[in-house]
């Protein structure tokens, strides 16, 4: 505090402290809920996907590789917008959304295909050894899965899904596009009738950067946690 | 006890077990040997059904699996409970620790309760000797620990027969005495087991009869003195010799 105010005026040290409040309203209301939904619904999505594709049924693994492939080949913008404002173009009711649902739906569509893959990979990253092992203790498939190959699968996964996790968390900036009030539009909304883009923006980053340190430090402890079981 | 007939498995066009048959019965011990692709691994995979043969069949006690029809991965999961698999790499499972490891077939497959599962993983650790092991994970321990705690986990679901390929192939050689010392005390209890092993000393003091096989097929069998002492087939006695060495 005492740094900033060494060289922002005071004008600009109250438009600081007064736009604070409704960024961390923005955040608390709209970025982390948003976050944390479609995640969780990505999540389920992505196992779904990802099991679909090994599953060595033509028509799941058929699916999936649609899915993913669509999904990864549309900019996450276009779909937010085709969910958004072109569903709710169509005059079915039932696809009117409102905004905070649309931007929920297209955030875990978009989850829910680049984090398949990066569960497909560690659960083929699992050995042959494993499944046979499982297989010889009587174990069926689900059961393999569930026991043994998911909870060693989940621990490769964890850095590249913290990677996804923090990257959607900047990522629901881009729901102000279709109207959520997250932290992002309140900014838009602050410097609107402050005209101090610089320093208001530059707030809003530093609130996004202060989320992202404090999900790497989590990060963290998860990794340790599931790494107990492996040498170091 | 075993009763395989007329087993024949093939990868694409590689044949690889060529019309077996082979019967062991209760309490017996029978060492496999042979060379490297004769075969050895996929027959006890048949044996355990993590390979399904395309023809034959296998009796194992009552219950009899018919290659030639169609079998239900159900059946096979039943067939599959009655063989306790210990594997060249052991396989454990990296996220439990020695006791869970051993546990595991009881909770999860034969819904035995947690506190009744660990009464007995504990009591099979004991006698595999690692008591004072059974809260660690697979990485903390030796080969020979490890080999011990596979052993051990296949034991957990009271198979009636107990396979192993090679327990002890992947073992430093001060290691391997510990993993042959549980064994013999399984063959002593008079448990049914079928083994591949090269460890001759192994063979000649617990096995009751010692299998040869080359190329998919059993060129030979007989008790251990007889089959390393006076072996009929040339292929017999080149391999004896090469290992001999
Ligand atoms: N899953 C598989 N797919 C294709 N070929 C296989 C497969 N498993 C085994 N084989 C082949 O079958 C033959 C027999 O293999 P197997 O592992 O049973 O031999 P083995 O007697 O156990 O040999 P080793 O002493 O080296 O362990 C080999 O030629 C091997 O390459
Ligand atoms: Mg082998």
């Amino acid at each position: 505090m005492f740094l900033l105010s060494s060289f922002l005026s005071s004008e600009d040290m109250t438009i600081l402290q007064d736009s604070f409040l409704p960024l961390l309203k923005g955040v608390l209301s709209y970025t982390i809920p948003l976050t944390l939904i479609s995640f969780a619904i990505g999540l389920i999505l992505a196992i779904t996907t990802a099991l679909f594709r090994i599953s060595g049924i033509k028509v799941l693994s058929g699916i999936a590789r649609v899915y993913v492939s669509i999904i990864r080949g549309t900019p996450l913008l276009v779909q937010l917008f085709i969910v958004f404002y072109g569903l709710g173009n169509l005059g079915v009711e039932a696809l009117k959304f409102e905004p905070f649902v649309g931007a929920i739906i297209a955030f875990s569509l978009n989850t829910g295909a680049y984090a398949s893959e990066t569960i497909r990979a560690s659960i083929l990253s699992i050995e042959k050894g494993q499944w046979e092992a499982s297989s010889s203790i009587g174990m069926s498939y689900l059961q393999s899965l569930r026991r043994v190959i998911l909870p060693q699968a989940t621990r490769v996964s964890i850095p590249p899904l913290s990677n996804s996790f923090i990257g959607l968390v900047k990522e629901t900036s881009l729901a102000s596009t279709i109207l959520v009030s997250e932290m992002f539009r309140k900014a838009q909304e602050i410097v609107a009738t402050t005209y101090t883009p610089l320093l208001v923006y530059v707030e809003a980053g530093a609130i996004y950067w202060v989320i992202c340190f404090l999900l790497s430090v989590l990060q963290g402890k998860i990794e340790k946690r599931m790494n107990r079981y492996v040498k170091t | 006890m075993i009763n395989m007939n007329n087993i024949s498995k093939q990868f694409g066009d590689l044949v690889v077990l060529k019309d077996i048959s082979l019967q062991v019965e209760q309490g017996k011990v029978v060492v496999i040997i042979g060379p490297s692709g004769s075969g050895k691994t996929t027959l006890l995979r048949c044996l355990n059904v993590l390979e399904q043969p395309e023809e034959g069949s296998i009796t194992i006690d009552q219950q009899t699996l018919k290659f030639s029809e169609k079998v239900s991965k159900k059946e096979i999961r039943e067939f599959r409970r009655q063989t306790g698999m210990v594997f060249q790499t052991y396989n454990l499972f990296p996220h439990f620790t020695a006791v869970e490891n051993v546990m595991e077939g009881p909770i999860t497959v034969q819904k035995v309760a947690k506190a009744k599962a660990r009464e007995k993983a504990v009591d099979i650790l004991t006698k595999v000797g690692l008591h004072e092991k059974m809260e660690v994970y697979p990485y903390q321990l030796s080969g020979g620990q490890q080999q011990r705690v596979g052993i051990a986990r296949a034991m957990a679901i009271d198979p009636k027969v107990m396979l192993f390929d090679e327990p002890t192939s992947a073992l430093d050689p001060e290691l391997v005495g510990e993993v042959l010392q549980v064994m013999k005390k399984l063959a002593a209890e008079g448990r049914t087991m079928v083994v591949v092993t090269h460890e001759m000393s192994f063979a000649k003091e617990v096995a009751d009869e010692v299998l040869f096989m080359d190329n998919g097929m059993i060129v030979e069998r007989g008790e251990p003195s007889v089959l390393f002492e006076h072996p009929k087939e040339e292929r017999t006695k080149q391999f004896l010799k090469l290992i001999k060495q």
